[in-house]
């Protein structure tokens, strides 16, 4: 039963609330990109000459490469040397502990809903906050360690566990992948680096809170999640930036890597100022996510709830190369206003029995566009493979558009692809059969996306189940009548 | 309770319903039958509110409020219920959590406090018992897969959880077999008090065999053509809706 039923009546009438621009002196690099501003990252860094090299060499590469236009969305050209590469609020070099988190900061993510005082938090989900270029605090490291598990930023991982990051690092997303791709390798920030070792099941969720706060910047996270064997984790990330008039470009990879029977769940709710009722300002969401199944009976499994971003070009997916691997991909992508979404996945069958699923709620309202973009790719070795995708769009009103591109390549004989698609808009007799029981037309609507949305939002921890409900309604709010 | 006078109302400029009259008082069951296409259904959606009736003149009044210049939602607050003919799905939304929302906005439009999940859950388990009606239905997407028998007794089953001072059962026979009939029959019938009024919306007699009406009206090309108790019924039955229609007909070309 829905206890937050009378929150979302109040989240439909609220605006996007989390705004607000942090006041608070940051240390930035000068706008523009150059070898020299990549010099310049890595040494705030204090990166080891490896990583300069590496950056150094995607930042030449990315010099060769034009910007994709093949998604279905719309862009003035982004000038890539009118944006800050680096922007670190300035606080002490070294925490001690999280007492010494500037109190401003601590509030900025008071204010988000992030608490970064430990025994504050009952969920038990580890947290580790980044603003901007860096992390700001990790939580409940100490006891994650007991375990041998590894839960800390990027930066940190280069200095601390160089090993892991050199032999894992751009091995599922070169940084000749793609455009942005490339871009972020050579400038990227910061972001969290999960590892856990054999057999170890990870005793709490483990999330990273991601806040845009620095005008005129980028930002450019990586995240990179190895399971060892038998291992699971489960693991979210939220995030938000202030309202602006300007876009503002983000641009993060994600690479996971799931060994044999080793299981990674990476769940997002992605809530990226969505830019004003007319289009203006809003966050450019260009991002690479991909993961491994490099084991035999591995799992990866990728649940996203999109509701923010001007943009969003983002395609989390899965190569099933170890045998009778599964990978799964749930989303619910919700556009309003002029927002533009195309997003969707790529299942990459290569080993024996491999098996995944596919299940996208697109949710378009406004003038906004919303594509579902996936490709099932069963290899010639992927014998007895299966997949099964079902891409159901919902519309509301008659301004708005939703587009489906499914693409199923098969190259043997024993695979089976199946796709279901299904376009339908709320119909009037749902907002009246809700009016006649007394719901108001903006409760009903929340009432009927929250059940066309449900077969994903299930897939969703207890903790962000709630968060993501009412989201969906503040996104909508408006929509309709 | 309703006091309907000189109702016209139509839809995309075709005329519809063409003068009604009507007057329901607590504790009585009207029944409106008539032919195929008489204004039957129309009369019930106008007096929901279903939005795309647009109603021409006259006037219905419901406890002393202008029923036609309340919005569908708040109709259902003043007390309003309509079973609908052909109720709608809503694929993911648990029946329950719907029920749920649906009990406590009307509470709030009554100025009650809503109710916690616990006191939901035996008002729930109470109804439940009373309209025989098992927790797997409600436990599934509303409406979503349900048998012809099911959504009706679905509807029954809400209209027990909101506790309407008029329930409209559009049809509410349609489709069903004569034991879905009964067991349909058998919870409004539970449900009657001398607070409450039903006005039952039919083509056919035999669920007045079950649900025994005070008064039945035949409506016929907009109009009420004639009202009796409920041995009017039992005569249509007999004779046919030819019957009256053969009078009518005489009367208007005179």
């Amino acid at each position: 039963m829905n206890e937050g039923l009378s929150t979302i009546e109040q989240t439909v009438l609220s605006d996007y609330k989390y705004g607000f621009v942090t006041h608070i002196e940051a240390d930035e690099a000068p706008k523009g990109l150059s070898e020299d501003i990549v010099r310049f990252i890595s040494a705030k860094k204090n990166e080891p000459q490896w990583m300069l090299e590496w950056r150094l060499k995607a930042y030449r590469y990315w010099l060769t490469l034009k910007e994709p236009n093949w998604a279905n969305v719309k862009y003035p050209a982004i000038n890539y040397q009118d944006i800050i590469y680096y922007s670190a609020p300035k606080q002490k070099v070294k925490l001690n502990s999280m007492d010494e988190v500037d109190p401003e900061l601590r509030r900025t993510f008071e204010k988000l809903g992030i608490s970064l005082d430990e025994q504050k938090r009952l969920s038990g989900v580890a947290v580790d906050a980044v603003i901007d270029s860096v992390s700001i605090a990790t939580t409940f490291k100490e006891q994650l360690a007991e375990q041998g598990i590894i839960f800390c930023s990027m930066s940190e991982a280069v200095q601390d566990h160089p090993e892991l990051v050199k032999k894992y690092i751009g091995s599922v997303v070169p940084m000749t992948d793609n455009y942005f791709a490339a871009l972020n390798s050579a400038v990227f920030s910061d972001g969290s680096f999960c590892y856990i070792p054999k057999g170890v099941r990870c005793p709490m969720e483990l999330s990273t809170y991601f806040r845009i706060n620095a005008e005129n910047t980028g930002q450019f996270e990586r995240t990179l999640i190895v399971a060892e064997e038998g291992s699971y984790v489960s693991y979210l990330e939220g995030c938000t930036a202030p309202m602006r008039d300007e876009n503002q470009l983000h641009a993060a990879v994600v690479e996971l890597i799931a060994m044999d029977k080793a299981e990674i769940k990476y769940s997002t709710v992605q809530n990226w100022y969505p830019g004003d009722k007319e289009g203006n300002g809003g966050i450019y969401n260009f991002v690479t996510k991909r993961g491994i199944c490099q084991g035999v009976g591995s799992k990866i499994s990728w649940t996203q709830v999109e509701t923010g971003s001007a943009i969003t070009w983002k395609y989390p997916s899965v190569i099933l190369k170890g045998d009778n691997s599964v990978g799964e991909f749930y989303s619910v992508a919700v556009t309003n206003n002029h927002q533009q979404a195309d997003t969707g996945t790529k299942m990459q069958h290569i080993g024996k029995n491999t098996r995944s699923r596919i299940v996208s709620k697109g949710i378009s309202a406004g003038f906004s566009n919303n594509s579902y973009r996936g490709l099932v790719h069963m290899g010639k070795k992927a014998t007895n493979a299966r997949n099964f995708s079902q891409c159901d769009s919902l519309l509301l009103g008659d301004k708005c558009g939703a587009h489906t591109f499914p693409y199923i390549e098969v190259k043997n004989s024993t695979s089976v692809a199946e796709h279901e698609a299904t376009t339908s808009k709320i119909g009037e007799d749902q907002i009246f059969y809700c009016n006649q029981r007394g719901i108001d037309t903006e409760t009903a609507v929340a009432l009927i996306i929250n059940g066309f949305a449900k077969e994903v939002m299930n897939q969703l921890p207890m903790e962000f189940a709630v968060e993501a409900q009412k989201l969906l309604a503040i996104s909508l709010e408006g929509s309709v009548g | 309770m309703l006091s309907i006078r000189n109702l016209h109302a139509g839809i995309e400029e075709k005329k519809i319903l063409k003068g009604i009259n009507l007057d329901i008082k607590p504790g009585e069951v009207h029944a409106i039958m008539g032919p195929n296409g008489s204004g039957k259904s129309t009369l019930a959606s106008v007096l929901a509110g279903r939005a795309d009736y647009e109603v021409l003149d006259g006037s219905v009044d419901f406890d002393g409020k202008d029923l036609l210049e309340l919005s569908p939602e708040a109709r259902a607050g003043e007390g309003l219920f309509l079973a609908f003919q052909y109720p709608v799905e809503i694929p993911g939304l648990s029946t329950t959590n719907f029920i749920k929302t649906a009990v406590n906005e009307v509470r709030k439009y009554r100025g009650q406090e809503s109710l916690d999940a616990v006191a939901f859950l035996r008002l729930m388990k109470e109804k439940m018992a009373m309209m025989e009606i098992d927790q797997s239905l409600l436990s599934r997407p509303l409406n979503e897969g349900f048998s012809g028998g099911e959504k009706k007794r679905n509807e029954i089953f809400q209209m027990a959880m909101l506790e309407p001072k008029l329930a409209i059962l559009d049809e509410t026979d349609s489709g069903l077999d004569i034991d879905a009939i009964r067991i349909v029959a058998n919870g409004v019938n539970k449900l009657r008090s001398k607070d409450n009024a039903v006005l039952l919306v039919t083509h056919y007699q035999r669920l007045l065999d079950y649900i025994v009406p005070d008064f039945v009206h035949v409506l016929y090309n907009g109009r009420i053509v004639k009202s009796g108790t409920k041995e009017l019924a039992l005569e249509l039955e007999e004779r046919g809706y030819d019957f009256i229609k053969s009078v009518v007909d005489a009367v208007e070309e005179a």
